[in-house]
Parts: structure tokens; C-alpha cells; sequence
């Protein structure tokens, strides 16, 4: 018991310091995130759009592979980009595993089928009305377009904000194309992982002090922007 | 006001139901045309179809100017107007919806605010112009699809059981602005309505439907 407690003054101590170590960590871990949640959104989101507002050959499958890829086991994607990046692989010519780049590549992987899946359900269900009522009233099929997507937006910012929260918290895969190097490739929830293992608790619990806190504000926007969907939604029907 | 709508012919059908079948009618006079009839009688299809929502199965649309048929382009679409039963209506306040028509022909300023104030007190919703569209009441939210749709100017204005979900009072309210609009307008406004009374009420021109088609008018 003492131990733990010991462990939460240290950590306490670290947060509080604005220990060096420690903040380059929470830097990174916002830089891989960021970054990977603009690229799945950039991606992620003309999907969820054009699953949404058209009608084609193989709608049915890519929002089935997509809402399959929701759940994609991140150590399963960290495997598979491994097996590509290696020096062996196809890819391995880039020399990116290790990289910065390949925990991006691997979140950006984990955040896109979320972004465009909770994209396209959003659009979708707004779609009729705003539809008939853009049309009707003299609007090009661009601004319809326009329309629908700036109508959706909350449920888009829902399938967002979930899709950092998963990049945020996700190990598995950039553990293994990432490795856990100091300074370079270590972030959060790695650091989390490799000081627990070495049994240096405070700089693990502080940093899991730190991603509770982000988790919390993520789900409290989350929370807010579902609850304001649901009154439009209920507002809608 | 030159536009004209002549249907000729119509046809169409859902999942091999017929729904329209042989409907045929000319919209060539200023006025008021009540389109009345048993519900399921096909007056919404034939709604769509003219406000150019969907394509019958058979037969023709033809939108006249004098004595030109139209081509169904956006410049045909944003000479009319269809306001449907259920108006989908845009999570911002009801001065911005109602400017939507104008906003997207490129219409900017002082314009769209003369003209958005001038419908919005046409329907008396003026004193909700800032509140979000979304908490209006259905009754409301009926006479805003109305503003939104007068705001853009159409020469021919279809109006689809615009009372069939709205309260006595609403109701009362619809009417005096349609008759209002009678008054004030020298365009073609086409109603569906599935109560004879409110139809003779309204009409300049009665037609009645059933089955698909237009059996009479007078």
C-alpha cells in the first residue's frame, strides 16, 4: 500500500514539475495522435460522404468492411504493418518501422474505419429530409452535398472525437512497429506499458493520470455532442 | 409569369403497385389549384413528379415558357417550389433557413435580410427570426417551410398536405396565409389536401384524384 502511494506522490511530483522526460512524451503522443486523426479524417470522411449520399456497386460491402474494421484488434494491425515495414518487407525499402512515421501510419489505420463508418451513419440518417428540403428549394447537387455534410456535423464530430479516443489509448500496434525508444518513439501509453514492466511506477501512473484526465474530456464531448444529437434526431422523427 | 406545367400521361408505380395511371393535367393559369382526394390516391407522387423530385415510369413533364418546353435543369428547378408534408428543416435559426434559397442563388446582405424579414412577418414567425428551427412547433415549422419557399419568388409553388400535422389554430393560420398569398401573388400555387372542406376554401380551380388520376375538375 505504501509502495502505491509513494507512486502517486512521485507521479504527482512529475506532473506538477513539468518534468522534461515527461512532457516530451505527452508531446508525441499528441503529435502521432493528431496527426493520424487528420489523416483518417482527410480519408475518412469523403468515404463515410459518398457511402452516404450515393447509391453504387459495392456500397453494401465497404460499409460492412468497414464497420468490421471498427473492431480491428490493434496488435493484428501492428502485426501486418511489422510485416510490411521490415526490412524484408515490400515496404521495407522506406525504412519507416521504428518511426514516428509507422505509429502514425498504424493509428491512421485504426482511426479511419471509425471516422468513416460513424461518418457515413451520421450523414445517412440526416440524408432524406435535408435532401428533398436543399432540392426543392433550388440548391445544385454540390450544395446539397454541402448541406447534408454541414447537417451531420455532430454526429461526424462524435465519430471524431471516438476515433481519437481509440488512437489515444491504442498500444498494441505501435508497440510493435514503433518499438518504445526513448525520446523517439515513446509515447503514453508505451511508457505505461515499459515502466510498469521495469516496476518504475511513478512515471507510469503519472502518465496514466495524464491519459484518464484526456479520456475523461474526450468522453465528456463526446457525451455533449451525442446528447445534443439525440434531441435533433428526436426532433427530426 | 409565364411558366406553365402540362403533364401528359403519367404513369408510375412502386415495387409493380401503380400509383399514378394515366394522370394527366395542364397548370397554365394564375391561381390557386386544390388537388383533393382519398390519401393513397396518388396526390404526393404526382407531387414529386412535378416538383421534379422523380421521374414517372411513363408519360411526360413538361414545363412550358410560352410555348418553349424547359429543359430539367437547375434553372427550371429554381423557378418552383414543392413543400412536403414533413419539411426538413436546418439545425440554425429560422432567419437562416428561410435565407437558404437566396444564399445558395448567390444572394448576399441587405437583400436577403429585406426579403427573409418581409416573409418571415408575412407568416408571422418575425419574433422567432434567432431561435434555432429545430424547437419550433409543427404548426410552425409548417409556416416556416411556407417562408422558405416564398422567399425564393417560384413561379409555381406545390404545397403537399401542408395542414395534415399541424392543430386547429395552425391550421386556421395555413389557410389565412395561402389565402394571403392569393391575394398578394399572380403565380400558380398547387395544394394537396386530403379534406374536401379546406379544399373549397382554398381552391380558384378543384381537381379531384383517385385512383392515380385526375377524374375531374371544375
Amino acid at each position: 500500500m505504501d509502495s502505491i502511494i509513494e507512486g502517486f506522490r512521485k507521479a504527482f511530483y512529475l506532473i506538477l514539475n513539468f518534468d522534461p522526460e515527461f512532457l516530451s512524451i505527452i508531446v508525441l503522443s499528441f503529435k502521432v495522435s493528431g496527426t493520424a486523426l487528420i489523416i483518417a479524417t482527410v480519408l475518412g470522411l469523403p468515404i463515410g460522404a459518398l457511402t452516404g449520399l450515393k447509391r453504387f456497386p459495392g456500397r453494401g460491402l465497404i460499409i460492412s468492411l468497414l464497420n468490421t474494421f471498427m473492431g480491428l484488434p490493434p496488435v493484428v494491425v501492428g502485426l501486418f504493418l511489422y510485416l510490411l515495414l521490415s526490412r524484408r518487407g515490400p515496404l521495407g525499402f522506406m525504412a519507416l518501422l521504428y518511426t514516428p512515421s509507422a505509429m502514425i501510419i498504424a493509428q491512421s489505420i485504426l482511426a479511419f474505419p471509425i471516422v468513416a463508418a460513424l461518418s457515413h451513419s451520421a450523414i445517412k440518417k440526416i440524408e432524406p429530409l435535408i435532401k428533398q428540403a436543399s432540392l426543392t428549394l433550388g440548391a445544385t447537387p454540390f450544395q446539397v452535398m454541402i448541406t447534408i455534410i454541414k447537417e451531420a456535423r455532430y454526429g461526424i464530430m462524435s465519430g471524431v472525437i471516438a476515433a481519437l479516443g481509440r488512437v489515444m489509448a491504442e498500444v498494441g500496434a505501435i508497440l510493435i512497429v514503433g518499438g518504445n525508444i526513448a525520446g523517439y518513439t515513446r509515447v503514453m501509453t508505451t511508457t505505461i506499458a515499459l515502466e510498469t514492466d521495469k516496476g518504475n511506477f511513478e512515471l507510469a501512473l503519472a502518465l496514466g493520470i495524464i491519459l484518464l484526465m484526456l479520456s475523461f474530456i474526450i468522453n465528456m464531448f463526446l457525451y455533449l455532442i451525442q446528447k445534443k444529437g439525440v434531441v435533433e434526431t428526436a426532433i427530426w422523427t | 409569369m409565364d411558366l406553365k406545367l402540362i403533364t401528359s400521361n403519367i404513369y408510375k408505380s412502386y415495387d409493380g403497385k401503380p400509383v399514378l395511371k394515366d394522370c394527366s393535367f395542364s397548370f397554365d393559369r394564375s391561381g390557386t389549384y386544390v388537388l383533393t382526394g382519398p390519401n393513397g390516391s396518388g396526390k404526393s407522387t404526382f407531387f414529386r413528379i412535378c416538383g421534379l423530385l422523380e421521374d414517372p415510369d411513363e408519360g411526360e413533364v413538361n414545363y412550358f415558357s410560352g410555348v418553349h418546353i424547359l429543359k430539367r435543369d437547375i434553372e427550371l428547378r429554381r423557378r418552383i417550389t414543392l413543400l412536403l408534408p414533413k419539411v426538413g428543416i436546418f439545425n440554425t435559426t429560422v432567419f437562416k433557413n428561410t435565407a437558404y434559397g437566396l444564399r445558395i442563388r448567390g444572394m448576399k446582405g441587405p437583400k436577403i435580410k429585406e426579403k427573409v424579414d418581409k416573409a418571415l412577418e408575412f407568416v408571422g414567425l418575425t419574433h422567432k427570426k434567432n431561435q434555432n428551427a429545430l424547437t419550433l412547433s409543427s404548426g410552425e415549422t409548417q409556416r416556416l417551410g411556407i417562408a422558405r419557399a416564398m422567399v425564393i419568388e417560384p413561379e409555381i409553388f406545390f404545397l403537399d398536405e401542408p395542414t395534415a400535422s399541424v392543430d386547429q389554430e395552425n391550421t386556421e393560420i395555413i389557410e389565412d396565409i395561402i389565402l394571403k398569398m392569393k391575394k398578394e401573388e399572380r403565380s400558380i400555387v398547387v395544394i394537396a389536401t386530403h379534406d374536401m372542406a379546406q379544399a373549397k376554401r382554398l381552391a380558384d380551380w378543384l381537381l379531384l384524384m383517385k385512383d392515380g388520376k385526375i377524374i375531374s375538375s371544375w
